[in-house]
């Protein structure tokens, strides 16, 4: 089970690139897909090593990205 | 039309836990991609958040310019004033009602050029006001005019030959005219901004928190320093924390170094603690406080 | 709602006009003044530093009239009732945050003790050059309401009046005094607290959910609610919608701005404040104001004597200009005689009025006296031919 899950709310995000320059753990990348606005959204190509920072969500500027921590296995919620 | 996109993380409601501190409603922003206004509101939300702080309580005031805009887009009692005035606008709040947390959330041309004077009186009254100050060195919503912090030679639309004049140091500036807190971070240190924000908010006074923002369509593209993302890379590389470090020596230059920390941490009676003082000395018992004082004053004193 | 006796001064005083207006100010529930004293109107605000720490409340002193014209405004929106008060320079100063006070509907008072213009002008002596400045000193359409006070005693019940027409209309009102009237000492009469009518804010009370900022709330005028208080309220000088968001384009300019004009002007007939005296057989009416109305006062009275028909009409409103009651006297009367202590201000709009149904006279006045009673009747009696 993943420390850390990324929510992207995609049509926010204008592809400045701070949050997979930034992810410690180099989660996120580009995809090659696009928003309405034509710009290219990150999408989590190392899921397994989110740790739930919440870092991509502090840079962003659009509010386009968060980051939470899963509940703890075996841990209360 | 299929893509490598991988859908499984994809298209979540807003349960942004920043969500409830925005106007939804208003969103997107007009900010530009890269922009790092967005990035210095995350990091105000979520020192919200840390600080629990009750919400009613807090009133942000901004002028105009782009990051005059927040006032606009955050979910509280919000107040989008004149250009250069959102600090004696503050002032007014805060008096009449000091119960208030009053957040002062402008640019750097707002507050440091139409508005210099009343930054450096709101500083030397120690005015409880907690003062956000995003400097992208330009006047940005208005196409990119010199400012007064613009750094020296850099191009501009009112200095198409490169700016001449010594450009201000803000933290000494404050810290001159008696601001109690001033710290500068830029917006890629997001920990240390959210963090800082939460201190002011327990501090009492004049504080004054500069942070260093891209304008990656004005500042950076009219000087060839490359998008939000290198200017981040840049902030990541050649900035150098010193706390303490004496304000007079914390100027910035041109794609030079940027030395950021808290510079300034003190305790001077704020104004309406001098004020108070004064009339109890003078006027004894004729001297009458509101009700609403008198809370303001058990509460955080 | 009755006045609080803490800020009534009750009894018989003998003060000047700026003093009345502090004390006026005090008995309408102002409990916050910002200000940048200037001659000739420093005492009001002298005056209300004293008081105000004894009656509960707060004068700060700010460093210009741009952060006070504003400061006062935060205020309000804290909840305090507020004014600041000022001269022609500082008026000119003001302009902005005076129609940042329209433009956002802050209810407040901005008192002006006009003196010699422009510029430096004549600091220690009358004029009465601002009235136009009054109506249209900041930029782009906007409303106000403009009181003119004759008489110390007038200070005090008109800025009473002032306040409560700002929390009526949600409206920067301008209480025009000129310095002879701020430094006359005359008697005036404070009644008891629960004789002065005072208007309290019109605040909200409806839900957070329901609650609209700048809803026209069926009689134009929205209701208001203060920071703290829970609603997470925007308030802009941008052009904005009801909910009170930036909202740029020309059908909500429309909406607004006309709004904005039309609360004052709809009103205008309730708002309207007039002292007549002989209009029922005048063949000239004498139109005037302020001080220049004591001085007119005399020269109607010995054109009378002399058996000429004059009437009087005195502005104790000055904007919105009382067109309707002129030109229905215009349809009556020859002429009317405006004297004012400027080169003609409030003539223009008489004219105007006026329609072409009688002639005006202007009797202009540079500045830095008063008219003489003399100069007031020989353009009676020509008017009167």
């Amino acid at each position: 089970m993943t420390k850390g899950r990324v929510s992207i709310v995609v049509e926010r995000c204008k592809a400045c690139g701070f949050c997979i320059e930034f992810c410690p753990s180099h989660v996120l990348a580009f995809s090659s897909a696009f928003n309405a606005k034509g710009y290219h959204v990150p999408h989590v190509v190392n899921p397994e090593k989110c740790s739930g920072c919440d870092l991509c969500g502090m840079y962003c500027p659009d509010f386009a990205i968060y980051g939470t921590k899963n509940a703890n296995v075996g841990g209360e919620k | 039309m299929s893509t490598d996109l991988n859908t499984d993380l994809l298209n979540a409601e807003c349960s942004n836990p920043v969500e409830p501190f925005l106007r939804s409603d208003r969103m997107p922003h007009i900010w530009c991609p890269g922009c790092g206004i967005g990035t210095t509101v995350n990091c105000f939300a979520r020192a919200l958040i840390e600080s629990k702080i009750d919400l009613q309580s807090l009133a942000l005031v901004s002028g105009i310019g782009c990051t005059g805009r927040v006032a606009g887009y955050v979910a509280l009692d919000s107040f989008h004033t004149t250009h250069g005035r959102a600090i004696p606008f503050a002032t007014g709040l805060k008096l009449a009602n000091p119960k208030l947390n009053v957040v002062v959330y402008s640019g750097d041309g707002d507050l440091s050029a139409i508005g210099g004077n009343h930054l450096i009186h709101a500083a030397r009254r120690n005015i409880d006001l907690k003062v956000i100050c995003v400097n992208n060195l330009i006047y940005a919503m208005t196409g990119g005019q010199t400012a007064p912090t613009t750094p020296d030679h850099a191009t501009t639309s009112t200095n198409p030959y490169g700016t001449f004049e010594p450009s201000f140091n803000l933290p000494h500036l404050v810290e001159a005219a008696g601001a109690v807190y001033v710290a500068r971070w830029t917006t890629f240190h997001v920990r240390q901004l959210a963090r800082a924000i939460g201190e002011v908010f327990q501090k009492k006074g004049f504080s004054f928190i500069e942070v260093i923002s891209p304008c990656p369509t004005l500042y950076q593209r009219r000087n060839k320093l490359g998008d939000a993302l290198e200017t981040m890379k840049y902030y990541k590389a050649k900035s150098k924390v010193r706390h303490g470090a004496p304000t007079s020596e914390v100027g910035l230059s041109f794609n030079g170094e940027i030395i950021v920390g808290k510079f300034v941490d003190r305790d001077r009676p704020d104004y309406q603690a001098l004020m108070r003082a004064q009339y109890a000395e003078s006027l004894g018992e004729r001297y009458v406080q509101l009700p609403y004082e008198k809370e303001a004053e058990a509460v955080c004193s | 709602m009755k006045a609080d006796p803490r800020g009534v001064l009750t009894g018989e005083h003998f003060i000047d006009g700026d003093h009345a207006c502090c004390e006026g100010a005090l008995a309408a529930g102002a409990r916050f003044a910002a200000g940048y004293p200037i001659t000739p109107s420093t005492e009001v605000v002298e005056r209300f530093a004293a008081r105000v720490p004894t009656v509960g409340g707060t004068f700060i002193q700010m460093e210009d009239e741009l952060a006070a014209s504003i400061t006062l405004q935060g205020a309000v929106w804290g909840g305090a009732k507020a004014f600041t008060v000022t001269s022609g320079p500082g008026f000119s100063l003001m302009m902005e945050h005076i129609g940042y006070a329209a433009m956002t509907e802050t209810p407040c008072v901005f008192v002006d003790v006009q003196r010699g213009g422009p510029s430096t002008g004549l600091p220690t002596l009358p004029a009465q050059a601002d009235m136009m400045q009054a109506r249209w000193g900041s930029h782009g359409d906007y409303a106000i309401i403009a009181l003119c006070p004759n008489s110390p005693q007038e200070c005090f019940d008109l800025t009473i009046k002032a306040f409560n027409l700002a929390e009526e209309f949600r409206v920067p009102v301008m209480f025009m005094m000129d310095e002879v009237v701020g430094h006359m000492t005359e008697k005036v009469v404070i009644p008891p607290a629960d004789q002065n009518e005072v208007l309290p804010r019109k605040h909200t009370k409806k839900s957070v959910e329901e609650y609209l900022p700048y809803g026209s709330n069926g009689d134009m005028v929205p209701e208001i609610a203060h920071a703290g208080e829970g609603y997470k309220f925007h308030v802009t000088g941008l052009t904005h919608d009801e909910r009170g968001y930036p909202n740029m384009t020309p059908q909500t300019q429309d909406k607004l701005i006309r709004r904005l004009q039309n609360k004052i002007r709809a009103a205008a007939d309730r708002i309207a404040m007039f002292e007549e005296e002989f209009l029922d057989d005048a063949d000239v009416v004498v139109v005037s104001y302020g001080i220049t109305s004591r001085v007119a006062q005399r020269a109607i009275d010995i054109a009378r004597q002399q058996g000429l028909r004059v009437g009087k009409l005195r502005l104790i409103t000055a904007w919105p200009f009382p067109e309707k009651k002129i030109r229905e006297l215009a349809g009556k009367v020859k002429a009317f005689v405006v004297p004012e202590l400027n080169l003609g201000q409030m003539a223009l709009e008489v004219e105007r009025a006026a329609n072409g149904l009688a002639r005006t006279f202007c009797l202009t006045h540079a500045g830095g006296g008063v008219h003489h009673p003399e100069d007031i009747l020989k353009v009676i009696v020509e008017a009167s031919r």
